[in-house]
């Protein structure tokens, strides 16, 4: 269960060969030199692998992160809990509201990771962020300009 | 024939070196062993990767390059403006972590980041380092990290113990999740490897299943020390900017 298996990873980027049969000039350097210019042109058009790349890291590192998060949060704050009880002696009054704030915690930090607010705390509030546009893959795209 | 399946074994921790002082035991151990050797190994990189700086660079170079290059574009795309003086810090952790996952993939070595207190350890410093960090940027006000805007003051009252408990969790879901992913995939090696010894001629099959599960822990390796460094970068973005 910890361990989410990225699809994403394989695969995703595919490459293009130059063929050996091109009729191209003799000369292997202006071959090159063509080769060259059409990687470039390639290039210019829509970055190589770029965009690509960038969201499969994204989808990875969400993926990675969910499965954990919402366990950790609820049984972290439920030991949390139950030591302020031994400590307090107001058993079973903390373990049981730590435990419910546990679960909300998860689900907020799940959503957060799944909508792209990342691990935020205190996050903005999403009317501001949709007036933006999403903050997150603005951030993501700073690169690639 | 009864041979012994034992895949925990492969994470006991033996004291190399015995050592200590007063009461404390600080034995050179074969954790501390596989620390200093990964530390070794990124120095060299480092160092033999920089001895030559050519225009066009070697296959040393070319490997020392694409590190700092990956890790320096992590750091400014996801830890905003001015997070590049954090750069050597979160260079450090990505290639101790990856090294430390990748070195524990080599039969009969150890896997440091498979020990809980090593992963906290290491998470520790990020979280106590970036709550420094966002006191001195910010001082007092670094507490509005814990209230959401534009919320009504009755859920604030849910909300902010809420965050706060979010905030607090940080150091342990950073370290769990490395921790529990090399854990899980070295006793599933230690496992199939156990079928396979004791299965006599059949031994084809958890033998092909680990061959498998290998380069399913390569991916893994290098997948969690960025994990572990992209978080960092993260947190570090909330410190820096407070939303």
């Amino acid at each position: 269960m910890v361990r989410a298996v990225p699809a994403a990873a394989a695969g995703t980027r595919s490459v293009l060969l130059p063929k050996m049969s091109e009729g191209g000039p003799p000369d292997p350097l202006a071959r090159l030199g063509e080769r060259l210019d059409k990687a470039r042109s390639r290039r210019n058009g829509a970055p190589v692998a770029g965009p690509d790349n960038a969201a499969m890291q994204q989808g990875v590192g969400i993926g990675l992160r969910i499965g954990i998060e919402f366990v950790v949060a609820v049984v972290v704050a439920t030991g949390l809990g139950w030591v302020l009880d031994r400590w307090l002696g107001t058993r079973p009054w903390g373990t049981i509201v730590l435990f419910f704030l546990g679960v909300g915690t998860g689900m907020l930090s799940v959503y957060r990771a799944v909508t792209g607010i990342k691990m935020a705390v205190g996050s903005r509030p999403l009317a501001k962020a949709g007036a933006k546009g999403q903050p997150a893959k603005d951030d993501w795209d700073d690169d690639e300009a | 024939m009864a041979i012994e399946l034992q895949p925990l074994e492969q994470f006991t921790i033996e004291r190399l070196v015995p050592l200590h002082i007063g009461r404390l035991d600080v034995s050179f151990t074969n954790s501390a062993l596989l620390m200093t050797i990964a530390v070794v190994l990124i120095t060299a990189l480092m160092v033999l990767g920089t001895r030559k700086a050519a225009l066009v660079p070697g296959r040393w170079q070319s490997v020392t390059e694409m590190a700092y290059e990956f890790v320096a574009n992590m750091v400014d795309t996801n830890a905003g403006h001015g997070a590049r003086d954090f750069f050597p810090f979160i260079f450090t952790l990505f290639m101790f972590i990856l090294f430390s996952n990748l070195l524990g993939l080599i039969p009969y070595s150890f896997t440091i980041t498979s020990h809980i207190i090593v992963t906290f350890a290491l998470a520790a410093v990020v979280f106590i380092g970036v709550t420094i960090v966002g006191i001195v940027r910010h001082g007092f006000h670094f507490l509005r990290l814990f209230v959401p805007e534009g919320v009504p003051v009755a859920l604030l009252v849910l909300l902010v113990p809420i965050e706060l408990l979010s905030y607090c969790i940080r150091p342990f879901t950073l370290s769990i999740r490395l921790f529990a992913n090399m854990l899980a995939g070295h006793t599933m090696l230690a496992i199939f490897g156990g079928f396979a010894a004791s299965v006599g001629l059949f031994a084809i099959f958890p033998l092909g299943i680990n061959v498998l599960l290998v380069g399913l822990e390569l991916l893994v390796a290098v997948l969690q020390a960025y994990v572990f460094a992209i978080l960092t970068c993260l947190y570090l973005r909330d410190a820096l900017h407070l939303h």
